[in-house]
């Protein structure tokens, strides 16, 4: 049992329960051990040529190596970066400008995570054609239209594998096949999927990782990049990582990445499937009105194993997130009161769900360190927190004048009253 | 979202939650930007707003805003109610983030609606 305490009111231990592992992990203790040494004792440069940077190389190349018998791919595809952001970043920018005389098309899809959707969206400045593919109400690509999008112009094709929001996993064999007949790259962030779901690096001339969703350090990622596939680089300087990402090597933070994909053997998955499909079907019996967002959660390699994305009709996300916060228990929303622009979740839109069905979403997502006391004690707070707030709330079976009221609005001067 | 003390006090513990009985005016407003809906009722006896209740679908600072503006219309003539701003709401409050001051608004754009209703049903505005 893994319940982290933390002193609540008046100094009484408070059950802590973290269901937000999409947005970060917990770092294993054996991952940190392994990273401890790089910081104090075998603290080398990479580069140096003396026993003690020949010691740091040792351990940077013997991270590459384990990180990329995770994937399944050679060792000199793998290159270390900052994290997701990055890799999707030099993924697409270093493939489109390698390619740009190719053509100029560079076909993505409504579910994107922002280091995607802004990335494509900043390379139309620079001449390209970027198009989004739709999905359907699961959050799968419709792959027809996807078809349709890469014409023979197409240079990339770059979706993301396991969404982050909704927990939908692409088939990724289908946008392969889809990408390639038509003499296209793919880049697939695989940053939710990694460890999750097999990946088969054949399908893939590009994929985005990132450590800290796997129990690993924040700010280390990597890009696969399969061999032969036409980069340009992004950064310039040394030649380290085989001259496509210049800077000096993360030896820790590698050493902590490669101990946390070893940890990811796999066996947890199906423990932590069975405590999702426990919370899942808990608050979908328990709590009326209430629905699951994307993909059905019985097929593992369909939907990310760790991903349940409800909506509690009739209460807000932010308010819930609150309630549980008091509770103890840490989730996330896809309400549009939780995000500074106030737009609610695209990825919520792009599967068709309205503004109020999107209003009462929660993401719960488990971790390696869930345990099944925290999920049943999450499914009664989560149950409380929602029959509490539709106490408050003006709706309680049906939304009634919904539509009406929110148009009714005579002050609508949202941007003058920031 | 970093929240005042205050702001949470009245999350966690709304007053005058709830519908109302024959209220004698009622304000209904939304947000069709961030798609929160508040209820307002109001009960009026001599040109003073005697009782009021809410009922809101929104986020923390939305269900705040509407307990603390019933806290500071109750006991207030109609023609003092009407003075209410989201300025004075927002003082105590103790402020709101930037991106939730919206939330104010609707409160009183639901006070204001409760008394446009309270005095077309009298069949006329009350100055008093």
């Amino acid at each position: 049992m893994q319940v982290g305490a933390a002193m609540g009111f008046f100094g009484k231990a408070k059950k802590q329960v973290y269901l937000d592992n999409g947005a970060t992990t917990r770092v294993d203790p054996e991952v940190v051990n392994a990273m401890l040494p790089y910081f104090t004792e075998k603290y080398g440069n990479a580069s140096s040529l003396h026993s003690l940077g020949r010691e740091a190389r040792g351990a940077m190349e013997a991270s590459r190596e384990a990180v990329a018998r995770r994937i399944g791919a050679e060792p000199k595809e793998i290159i270390f970066t900052s994290g997701g952001t990055e890799s999707d970043n030099l993924a697409i920018q270093g493939a489109a400008m390698a390619l740009k005389h190719r053509g100029k098309r560079i076909v993505t899809s409504t579910i994107e995570h922002p280091a995607v959707n802004n990335t494509v969206i900043t390379m139309r400045e620079s001449g390209f054609d970027p198009q989004k593919a739709p999905v359907g109400a699961e959050g799968f690509v419709m792959l027809d239209r996807l078809q349709d999008l890469v014409t023979k112009g197409t240079i990339l094709v770059t979706v993301i594998h396991g969404n982050n929001e909704i927990g939908t996993v692409q088939d990724m064999k289908a946008i392969s096949d889809i990408a390639h007949d038509r003499g296209a790259l793919l880049h697939m962030d695989c940053v939710q999927s990694f460890g999750k779901v097999p990946i088969n690096p054949e399908h893939l001339d590009l994929m985005s990782i990132s450590a800290h969703k796997i129990h690993g350090p924040k700010g280390i990622g990597a890009l696969y990049i399969k061999e032969g596939t036409p980069m340009k680089s992004m950064l310039f300087g040394g030649p380290h990582e085989f001259g496509r990402r210049p800077g000096t090597e993360n030896v820790p933070l590698a050493a902590g990445f490669a101990k946390a994909a070893e940890l990811m053997a796999g066996e947890d998955l199906p423990k932590i499937k069975g405590m999702r499909d426990r919370l899942v079907g808990r608050l979908l019996d328990e709590i009326p009105d209430s629905r699951l967002n994307g993909a059905p959660i019985a097929d593992p390699n369909k939907r990310l194993v760790n991903n349940a994305n409800m909506t509690f009709n009739y209460v807000e996300g932010e308010a819930l997130l609150y309630k549980l916060d008091d509770a103890g228990i840490l989730v996330s929303t896809g309400s549009a009161c939780s995000s500074n622009s106030l737009k609610p979740s695209h990825v919520l839109s792009a599967i068709g769900l309205d503004h109020k069905i999107i209003h009462g979403t929660l993401r719960m997502t488990l971790g390696r360190f869930s345990a099944m006391d925290e999920v049943e004690y999450a499914a009664d707070s989560v149950k409380a927190a929602v029959e509490e707030l539709r106490r408050i709330s003006p709706f309680r079976e049906g939304f009634g004048e919904y539509e009406k009221t929110v148009r009714n609005l005579r002050h609508k001067g949202r941007e003058g009253d920031r | 979202m970093e929240y005042s003390d205050r702001v949470m006090e009245h999350f966690r513990s709304p007053h005058n939650m709830g519908p109302m009985e024959n209220p004698d005016g009622t304000g209904k407003v939304g947000n069709p930007i961030c798609g929160d809906v508040m209820h307002l009722y109001i009960k009026v006896r001599g040109g003073v707003i005697t009782d009021v209740t809410f009922q809101t679908f929104g986020c923390v600072s939305a269900i705040a805003s509407s307990s603390i503006s019933t806290d500071m219309i109750k006991g207030k003539t109609i023609a003092e109610a009407k003075k209410l701003t989201k300025d004075d709401l927002l003082l105590e409050l103790k402020g709101l983030p930037p991106v939730k001051i919206h939330c104010s608004v609707l409160a009183i754009e639901a006070l204001h609606k409760a008394i446009e209703d309270y005095e077309s049903k009298a069949g006329k505005p009350t100055n008093s």
